[in-house]
């Protein structure tokens, strides 16, 4: 659902609409359970984040002055919930890693410089091949380190802007966006991989 | 000038650059590099490939359905909101 559909929903909520409540329930209680199970990896913690985030927003729901503001204010109450499960996440702990280590191999033939990278213009396209590379995500981003999986979840996915994000994490914009290089870096590498694993398999595939 | 610095300086805004949030200045320059320096070009494909995939990602795992009481629970609260707003 879009944003604006989503401000549509809180509106008509607000509004005491009879269908909006049900309608609200279905959309957020999934994008918080995907939420929170990409942030933590458990699908039972992920159930109960959704459900304790949605009773914390119907019951300050009238403290939603913009809802304008809905999906950052969903989300910082979500991200709230999970950190009070204090569960340990299954994905990888968070550390600081240089830059450097995102940069390709890159081999110089005379003045001519290249670069190893995968042929991204062969992205998967049809429904099984979709399904596969979204796999590909679940994993590429349950691998990246907490911290940078946070920002990308709300920058990248969520598509909040820098400011809400940096509010929802308690963060200064300067680090959300520090993070969210290293973190896009990182999962560009690790989808680079997957697309030349996938590029070989098939090369295979044509000789047998 | 193509020369590993460079790459590496740009390499360190492309994020920013992407998201339009680089000052006029920077953004030229990063620019004026990526016109004469292939390797750079094809990587920031790749990196705003990756923002464009996030964009439209779905998470594959999804909840069970709503349980009965679950929603008792939700509804009670938010009923409880309704209640509280109407004048006594």
């Amino acid at each position: 659902m879009e944003k604006e559909n989503e401000v549509q929903l809180a509106r008509d909520l607000l509004a005491g609409k009879s269908d909006a409540f049900d309608r609200f329930v279905g959309h957020f209680r999934t994008k918080v359970f995907q939420y929170s199970w990409l942030m933590c990896g458990h699908r039972e913690d992920a159930e109960e984040v959704a459900q304790e985030t949605l009773l914390k927003v119907f019951e300050s729901f009238d403290q939603l002055r913009e809802p304008e503001r809905v999906r950052p204010w969903v989300f910082r109450i979500a991200r709230n919930a999970c950190l009070m499960k204090r569960r340990k996440s299954v994905f990888a702990p968070s550390q600081e890693v240089s830059l450097d280590a995102f940069m390709p191999a890159v081999h110089e033939h005379g003045d001519h410089v290249h670069i190893e990278i995968a042929d991204w213009s062969a992205l998967p396209e049809d429904e099984l091949l979709r399904a596969e590379l979204r796999s590909a995500l679940d994993k590429a981003i349950g691998e990246l380190p907490d911290t940078y999986r946070a920002v990308v979840l709300l920058r990248d996915v969520e598509e909040l802007s820098t400011e809400e994000t940096a509010q929802i994490l308690e963060l200064s914009a300067d680090v959300v966006k520090q993070r969210l290089h290293r973190g896009r870096l990182a999962l560009r590498q690790k989808l680079d991989q997957y697309l030349r694993a996938r590029g070989a398999a098939h090369k295979q595939e044509a000789i047998q | 000038m193509k020369t590993p610095e460079n790459c590496k300086e740009v390499f360190a805004l492309l994020s920013d650059y992407l998201d339009l949030d680089l000052p006029p200045e920077a953004c030229q320059e990063v620019e004026a590099h990526m016109a004469g320096c292939d390797p750079c070009v094809e990587f920031a494909a790749s990196l705003r490939k990756t923002v464009e995939l996030c964009q439209s990602y779905q998470p594959s795992e999804i909840p069970a359905p709503l349980t009965g009481q679950a929603r008792a629970e939700l509804e009670a609260a938010w009923q409880r909101v309704l209640a509280a707003r109407k004048p006594l």
